[in-house]
């Protein structure tokens, strides 16, 4: 599929090879008009990406995992092998990652899970998880991006820091994007920060608010009882004066289209998902006076589609365990962080994801002393210490698929050059016939008991 | 030697985010990941002098870092997402699945 | 696939060819309905079990961006209906938005062989896509969401009826859709304001055009297209009392043309407030009965735990309120928006039990079954799990009867149900559960088991309890493929994808591209699907212009 799409949108010029309308894997906004320039099979140039997403396609070649069995150079096949004699035998398997890979690959490590009774997992759950879980307890009023570009006059980005995390969501959506009703882009809006520190998004705003840490549930609770005509009986909440909310609660009333973006300040700090639930419940309830709508910032990578295809395949959106037979769903219970911290999981498969290098030191500890597969493109702390590493080919430079942005927007990206390693997809769907066959006692894949297709 | 609490914040910068793609060997990432924000008033509390390195301590861990002036409020110290943080993480989630990865106090005073 | 098949001695009801209990053979051949088989056959017994074609859901949401909104945020909705997995088959969870591999094997477990999702985003249509490919066994289509979008808006308000079509053609052809599917046209542009509509003739902010001009302009567009289907249209005001003004109004806006109305149950309600609650099933009913030119499916109501999931963003915001259930909203750029709350409907609750009695009043009122379609416009009005359920209240007078006993009583002084005598025969169940269905999308090799029809085909069990009947096929059959054999499934396959080809009618305006990049915030070149991203998928062609 994307193989064939690498082929359009190409010109010669001498010796480059340039793909237009390429999509950017890395952060969330999901940029889709990357021009990238390729001769000799690499990449020599990117255009119109951020800084991120340049680097993400400049530096596609360096830093490769090498394949290995308990840190001994191997071959692909036979990493395989180990990775699917890892898998077979495990009692309480642990699937995660899957952030930095295509909705196809994802799908394999679904397929796998449900083979072998895992725990399935995505990058989700130490990052917007509290998020959704908060949209499981009240739901959201929410639109996707084009929206804001084309609506926003008031934009509250609130615990987020897209300046230096979603560097192109300001240009291509929300201050200085030029929408159809917002024709003066920045102009025509106005942009309020607020967080517990100055950061280069707070340089982007009109305004910025300096609240206390670990006090966003007060703030969204005084704000929602403000809303509802209550008056407050304290001078200040989470170190702002009561009059700086009422303040800002007077500029999302008097707003035409408000939008309040998101992120980890809410859901890292104490309360976690209830601090969404404060704020996605004052989102609903300014409905009543006017259009206002709230967004995390997703990201990294192909988080979202994770949740996407986990949703749809097992009805739930991350933490699922399929132990039983079927899938089962319980935050707390089935997380990557707490499997791993009551060191409950026998065994690890790591896909598109570091593991080991963004969990707290005694979760990653249990990770290392149990046999575990790493499938990445590149060295990490996770491939660093795993029994087996199958290097891949990275998804969205060196294989195509699809992908999702931060607004749940599907898009794909292309494969712009080769990669000698298979892609994830590949090596899961080989590592679920070894397995298969294995579980079948040595003779071969069960065959599906009707064959599909027309 | 004074030590102090503090609210440690962590989170993205564009050089951590940048330097992910050299692989978390590169020099870059780890100067990154390895340097502690403070605002200057607190660097004068803790009688730090440039060069100084120093410790961050938690219940679940300590780790020694760099230090640098940051635009910061008093009270809080920042360092960017990456290994050296993961020491003073707890494990424990409050059956929420999420660390508690922002918003921790920890001591920090001067290393050495 | 070279197979041949037999069933013998069942009696076939086949209502498009005229067969309505007649004891026949059918003859399967790689796949199709044919006049004899080729070689030694496998032969099926079907002596004292009733032979239908595979059954045909023309609306239902089982796949989408907005159903899998539904899914993600309604954990509570799965837990207890856990579906293990199988050899061949798949784990997953059932509920009211059941996993797709779920979907798949539940919809076959009824005998139901091909599903309509009815409502889809352009821009999200790539999603759907993929989830259908995860729902195994049955063929499927899509209809595209048209009815607010932005750039029909515009061309409308400039009075570019050629471009329009041009832009509608397109959209199918990039996306691979199957019809074109209006939702409170205007209303869910509206709500982008924060309102909706009121009456046909409101005028939109902006765009500055009606609903009515909205609804003749894409009916216009869709008979000159020569599409297989009408227009499928959700009418505007759903579910506000007295709302069947607005259904009226709307359907002598397009007398003369072909209309497909949605969930018409919805949009059959009287009285000045919800006090005033009450039935204009009659009213609703008179008016098709004497149009010839409409179909309809009902949406009836299942008494239980439903979730509503649908386009129209303003009604959705009024349910949340009515209902203080959570509620979820995605406005979608330049096209359309979404609402979903989690609903339960209650016997004792009186807007409730009209509801229900409003959908039963409408299947016994118009008499045509032909133009009338078994639907529960799932998840909705409750889960298609209850299709038999429905069924045995249709065709079982006594059945209809005990229930009027538990319900509230305002049914009894408030709708005609009480009175109305009619038992559907099983003739008729078979054309508002296939027959009809397949002749109204246009899919002539669906819903019939003559020669040439596609070997999709349902063995149901004589059982005076109809619910138990439609709940327990024998043998299910797609492609002439055993799927279903002695009430169990016995592996899965894929299904298709059903997608319309328009005709040619001209590319867009070189300035399209450019016009479509200021709206959106994708580059125009990435829109269009690939159809090699579809592996399983068949062909439609539109016919002449109407």
């Amino acid at each position: 599929m994307a193989e064939a799409a690498a082929v359009k949108g190409v010109k010669d010029a001498k010796d480059v090879t340039v793909v237009e309308g390429v999509t950017c894997p890395f952060c969330g906004v999901c940029c889709d008009d990357l021009e990238v320039h390729v001769v000799d099979g690499k990449i020599k140039d990117v255009k119109n990406a951020c800084v991120l997403g340049k680097d993400t396609f400049m530096h596609h070649l360096e830093g490769w995992a090498k394949p290995t069995i308990k840190g001994k150079p191997a071959t692909i096949d036979e990493c395989i092998d180990a990775a699917a004699e890892i898998l077979a035998k495990a009692k309480y398997p642990l699937i995660y990652g899957l952030d930095s890979t295509e909705l196809n690959a994802q799908r394999k490590a679904i397929e796998l899970a449900d083979l072998i009774g895992a725990n399935i997992d995505h990058t989700s759950s130490v990052c917007h998880a509290p998020s959704l879980q908060a949209v499981q307890t009240v739901g959201i009023s929410s639109c996707t991006v084009g929206e804001v570009k084309n609506r926003a006059d008031l934009v509250i980005f609130w615990g987020c820091n897209p300046a230096e995390a979603h560097p192109r969501h300001a240009s291509r959506y929300s201050v200085t994007a030029k929408g159809l009703f917002t024709t003066k882009g920045k102009k025509d809006r106005m942009v309020i920060n607020v967080d517990v520190r100055p950061t280069p998004t707070t340089r982007m705003a009109d305004a910025f608010i300096q609240i206390k840490p670990n006090s966003d549930y007060e703030v969204f609770s005084a704000l929602r009882a403000m809303l509802r005509g209550h008056e407050l009986d304290c001078v200040e909440v989470g170190g702002v004066a009561i009059d700086e909310w009422k303040t800002l609660l007077e500029k999302m009333k008097s707003s035409k289209f408000g939008i309040l973006y998101w992120g980890m300040g809410l859901t890292m700090s104490r309360g976690k998902y209830l601090n969404v639930v404060a704020l996605l419940t004052l989102i609903q309830e300014l409905n009543r006076c006017t259009k206002f709508l709230s967004a995390p910032m997703r990201g990294h990578g192909n988080v979202v589609g994770m949740a996407q295809v986990l949703s749809w395949q097992t009805g739930y959106p991350f933490a699922v365990n399929m132990s039983r037979g079927y899938p089962r769903f319980n935050p707390g219970e089935y997380s990557v962080a707490d499997l791993l911290a009551n060191k409950e999981v026998d065994a690890a498969l790591i896909v598109a994801g570091d593991a080991i290098g963004n969990f707290p030191a005694k979760t990653a500890e249990h990770l290392q002393s149990i046999p575990m597969i790493a499938i990445d493109p590149k060295e990490s702390e996770t491939t660093k210490v795993a029994t087996v590493v199958i290097p891949t080919a990275q998804a969205g430079i060196a294989a195509g698929g699809m992908l999702y942005r931060m607004d749940h927007i599907p898009l794909v990206m292309k494969k712009v050059v080769d990669s000698p390693y298979p892609s994830d997809r590949e090596v899961l769907d080989r590592i679920i016939a070894k397995v298969s066959a294995m579980k079948n006692g040595g003779k071969g894949a069960p065959k599906p008991a009707v064959k599909g297709g027309g | 030697m004074p030590e102090k609490r503090f609210i440690l914040i962590t989170g993205r910068t564009t050089k951590q985010g940048r330097s992910v793609h050299l692989g978390k060997e590169a020099k870059e990432y780890q100067e990154e990941i390895s340097t502690l924000q403070m605002n200057a008033k607190d660097i004068e509390t803790l009688q730090l002098q440039d060069g100084d390195q120093v410790r961050v301590k938690t219940p679940y861990g300590s780790t020694v870092v760099k230090f640098k002036k940051g635009d910061i409020p008093q009270g809080l110290v920042f360092i960017a997402y990456g290994g050296m943080i993961n020491a003073l993480i707890g494990s424990d989630t409050q059956a929420t699945g999420m660390p508690n990865s922002k918003g921790i106090e920890v001591e920090v005073e001067r290393h050495g | 696939m070279g197979r041949s098949l037999k069933i013998v001695g069942g009696d076939v009801y086949d209502p498009a060819n005229g067969i309505s209990g007649a004891v026949k053979e059918i003859c399967i051949q790689d796949g199709k309905i044919v006049e004899s088989c080729k070689g030694p056959a496998e032969v099926i017994d079907a002596t004292n079990l009733v032979v239908m074609p595979g059954g045909v859901d023309i609306h239902t949401h089982i796949a989408s961006p907005a159903v899998n909104a539904a899914r993600a945020f309604r954990p509570e909705d799965h837990r207890h209906e856990p579906v293990p997995k199988k050899p061949g088959m798949r784990s997953g969870v059932g509920g009211t938005v059941p996993s797709t591999f779920a979907t798949g094997y539940l919809y076959t477990k009824m005998g139901y062989t091909t599903v309509m999702d009815a409502a889809n985003a352009p821009i999200g249509v790539r999603h759907t896509h993929e989830e259908l490919i995860d729902i195994p066994i049955v063929d499927k289509g899509l209809y595209i969401l048209m009815g607010n979008n932005e750039l029909i808006l515009k061309y409308l308000k400039a009075g570019e009826m050629e471009k329009i079509k041009r832009y509608v053609a397109w959209l199918l052809k990039s996306l691979k859709g199957y019809g074109i599917k209006l939702v409170n046209p205007g209303g869910v542009e509206q709500w982008k304001y924060g309102k909706d509509v009121e009456g046909l003739d409101d005028r939109i902010y902006y765009w500055d055009v009606t609903a009515r001009q909205i609804l003749k302009a894409l009916s216009w567009v869709n008979e000159s297209l020569g599409l297989p289907h009408p227009i499928h249209l959700h009418a505007n005001r759903l579910g506000i009392p007295n709302n069947y003004l607005t259904t009226l109004d709307t359907m002598r806006t397009l007398e003369g043309s072909r209309l497909h109305m949605a969930h018409i149950q919805f949009h059959s309600y009287g009285g000045e407030n919800w006090g005033g609650f009450c039935s204009k099933a009659a009213e609703v009913a008179e008016y098709i009965n004497a149009h010839p030119n409409i179909t309809t499916d009902i949406g009836q109501v299942v008494f239980g735990d439903a979730t509503t999931i649908t386009a129209d963003g303003p009604w959705q915001y009024r349910l949340y309120k009515l209902s203080k259930n959570k509620w979820y909203n995605l406005d979608v750029e330049v096209e359309t928006g979404c609402g979903i709350v989690p609903y339960t409907y209650r016997e004792k609750n009186y807007v409730n039990a009209i509801q229900w009695a409003i959908g039963l009043e409408l299947f016994l009122l118009i008499r045509d079954p032909w133009r009338v379609f078994l639907s529960t416009d799932h998840p909705n009005g409750g889960p298609f799990i209850f299709y038999p359920w429905v069924i045995k209240l249709l065709m079982d007078k006594a059945f209809r009867a005990e229930m009027l006993k538990r319900v509230h009583k305002r049914v009894l002084s408030d709708t005609t149900l009480p009175n109305l005598d009619r038992e559907y025969t099983l003739s008729e169940i078979a054309i508002i559960t296939r027959a009809g269905p397949a002749r109204a999308l246009g899919l002539t090799h669906k819903g019939h088991l003559g020669v040439g029809a596609d070997a999709d085909i349902t063995i149901y069990p004589k059982d005076s309890d109809r619910e138990q009947m439609f709940e327990h096929p024998i043998y299910v059959l797609k492609d002439g493929e055993i799927v279903l054999r002695e009430g169990e499934l016995v592996g899965s396959r894929d299904g298709k994808l059903l997608f319309v080809v328009p005709p040619d009618v001209g590319e867009m305006d070189p300035e399209f591209k450019t016009e479509f990049e200021n709206f959106y915030t994708i580059e125009y070149e990435n829109f269009p699907i690939d159809a090699e991203d579809i592996p399983n998928r068949e062909a439609i062609p539109a016919g002449a212009s109407r």
